[in-house]
């Protein structure tokens, strides 16, 4: 017996739907990278909770910085590292407002730590979304404060050496520090129950912004496989053996 | 009242709604006065202290994305950590005031007055074709009087602006009539003015507001560039300032902004007493720079001594202006140093008459 489709798509056995928060345009990111997933929570946690015009996102300088294309909110773009100061800005004349940044590792823990530190350090009413992926996606695969002891990357081509670049930069834990972070995470999005964590701390960084409870950051740890020069598959295994043991998952301040 | 405290008067006086900036000598009385008067309190006037005059741009640009009047101020090192943020708020075309209480340089240089800012505030100062509008006062009532038309400039044309002021007019004293009080703009203002870029949360009604720089598309970045350069065009024919003293029947003229044509005044009454027919030209735009009416000067007189606390900066625009119509030399003092009077009709005498 055949089922004809039109039978099958009905409104009933609708079990997953693209959340209106999402504009429909085709991302420019590569197969099997995190930030599409990202992207999806947060505009998923955004209509959720039913804030769309109350939100406002800055994009960083990186891979994300088309992220203004994918979310259908406001947004402005940031020059490399500074977005936490333009939320600053923002939130401070827009005390209302759900007020956001993503940003990659060179964009946060790089070029942007003076910035992103100080705005923790002031406890600024926002949520900042930092997607680790232990390099530069967007100029080409060199080497991020977050790279691996040993990582091949275009400005490591040996491997990253510690005499000569130093450690990997857990930013996060510093930032934890911070008397002015009030919830500090570290998830994944290689997963669905994976996906399920992350979506549910990006909410309660957004529920957080309702109740001014200082500055939410969460950390995403995720994969560039073009960087990386891995198919996504062996991208989300490196990512597994090789980053979680560095950049361990769960939250690590929630006051 | 001193012209910084001024300036942080002036900014709580014109509805101004946010301020960030890092202390720096000689203009840290500006975010010292606005702490001390507490604005929040009276207008809901947002004033923070930044880590850095990076974050204080960058707060700018974000409180100027939601189609607020936002302002910071610095001085000339200062202003070098600014052009990264200023050439954003260009490229993504939004309004704000910039003031600069410039001090002598390159380098840590020295805390005393200088005009040596004035290439990083004309040229545009970070990468990219583009240009600040520049507003140079030369008393403390400037200070106060350039701040509401500053803001009401970078709306006009979502560009930022620049006081440009130095030393000098930062920490003199002088009587000043101080505006009326303006209330801050509400949500519906911010709606009709600015409603159709500035970040307010997107309604259901309308396309979402996106405010950047960035465009992928060489040629529709072309398209920008030739819009911005309409904007100057707009700016040269609207937006000239200047002003001149006794040369209508001038021989010979100073070209100075600032303090130095403070100093210049003083200049042309020593001059008028030793029967030289000396009059002073003084740019109050420095970029658009009021080149036409220099210009026209040029057809009729003997030369132009450009004054300047600077090694020669103001001093090319005026070259272009005149466009070898007539003599042009340069005389600065820099470093810190500022020209009197008497040396300055010496090198009139000296470099222009040479008789
Ligand atoms: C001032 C400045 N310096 C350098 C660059 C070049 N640049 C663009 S993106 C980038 C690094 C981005 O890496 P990351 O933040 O990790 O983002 P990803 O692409 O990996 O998501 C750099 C160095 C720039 N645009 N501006
Ligand atoms: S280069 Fe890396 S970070 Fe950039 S889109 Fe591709 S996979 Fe993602
Ligand atoms: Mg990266």
């Amino acid at each position: 017996m055949s089922v004809e489709l039109k039978e099958i798509i009905k409104e009933e056995n609708i079990v997953y739907r693209k959340t209106p928060a999402l504009t429909g345009n085709v991302m420019h990111y590569c197969p099997g990278c995190s930030h599409g997933v990202v992207h999806k929570l947060i505009a998923e946690v955004v209509e959720e909770m039913g804030v769309r015009d109350k939100t406002i996102g800055v994009s960083p300088v990186g891979c994300s910085v088309l992220a203004y294309n994918y979310i259908d909110i406001d947004w402005t773009e940031a020059a490399h590292g500074r977005a936490p100061a333009v939320a600053t800005g923002i939130s401070r004349l827009h005390p209302g407002k759900f007020v956001f940044t993503y940003q990659g590792d060179g964009d946060l823990a790089s070029i942007g730590t003076a910035e992103v530190m100080h705005a923790c350090n002031r406890g600024e009413n926002i949520v900042i979304i930092f997607v680790n992926n232990a390099i530069y996606g967007m100029t080409g695969g060199q080497m991020a404060p977050t790279t691996l002891v040993g990582q091949v990357t275009s400005t490591t081509p040996r491997g990253r050496d510690v005499k000569l670049n130093g450690f990997p930069m857990k930013i996060t834990e510093l930032l934890a520090r911070l008397d002015g972070t009030g919830f500090v995470t570290r998830q994944a999005v290689h997963t669905p129950p994976a996906i399920r964590k992350a979506k549910n701390a990006i909410r309660k960084a957004f529920e957080n912004t309702k109740k001014d409870k200082g500055t939410s950051f969460i950390e995403i740890v995720g994969t560039c496989s073009s960087g990386w020069k891995m198919t996504p598959v062996e991208a989300n295994r490196w990512m597994v053996e090789k980053m979680f043991p560095e950049y361990p998952l769960g939250d690590i301040k929630d006051i | 009242m001193k012209g910084n405290e001024v300036i942080a008067e002036a900014a709580i006086r014109c509805g101004c709604d946010g301020y960030f900036g890092y202390p720096i000598t000689p203009q840290s009385e500006i975010m010292e006065t606005l702490m001390a008067r507490e604005p929040w309190k009276e207008t809901g006037m947002v004033v923070l202290q930044a880590e850095s005059e990076i974050a204080a741009i960058n707060m700018v640009y974000g409180a100027a994305a939601c189609g607020k009047k936002a302002m910071t101020s610095s001085s000339s090192p200062g202003l070098s950590l600014k052009q990264e943020g200023l050439t954003y708020l260009a490229g993504a075309e939004l309004p704000c005031l910039v003031v600069d209480v410039a001090r002598g340089g390159p380098g840590l240089g020295t805390i005393q007055p200088a005009q040596s800012d004035y290439f990083q505030a004309t040229r545009g100062g970070g990468h990219g074709d583009y240009h600040l509008l520049v507003l140079a006062p030369a008393s403390v009532q400037e200070m106060n009087d350039f701040v509401a038309l500053g803001f009401e400039l970078a709306f006009k044309y979502r560009n930022p602006v620049m006081i440009l002021a130095d030393g000098v007019i930062g920490q003199m004293m002088e009587k000043v009539r101080l505006d009326d009080r303006v209330p801050r703009w509400s949500d519906e203002d911010i709606e009709r003015i600015s409603g159709e870029w500035a970040l307010t949360g997107k309604k259901n009604e309308r396309a979402r507001h996106v405010v950047t720089s960035l465009e992928l598309d060489s040629y529709k970045q072309e398209e920008f560039n030739h819009k911005l350069q309409a904007k100057y065009r707009r700016m040269e024919t609207e937006d000239v300032r200047h002003e001149e003293l006794s040369c209508d029947d001038a021989d010979y003229i100073f070209v100075a902004y600032g303090s130095s044509a403070r100093v210049c005044q003083k200049s042309v009454q020593l001059c008028r007493e030793q029967g030289i027919k000396a009059g002073l030209f003084r740019p109050i735009t420095l970029y658009p720079y009021p080149r036409l009416p220099l210009q026209a000067l040029a057809r009729r007189v003997k030369g132009f001594l450009a004054v300047e606390m600077s090694a020669g900066q103001m001093v090319d625009d005026v070259r272009l202006a005149v466009n070898a119509t007539a003599p042009v030399e340069h005389f600065g003092r820099y470093g810190g140093v500022i020209p009197t009077p008497d040396e300055i009709v010496e090198a009139l005498k000296k470099q222009i008459i040479k008789a």
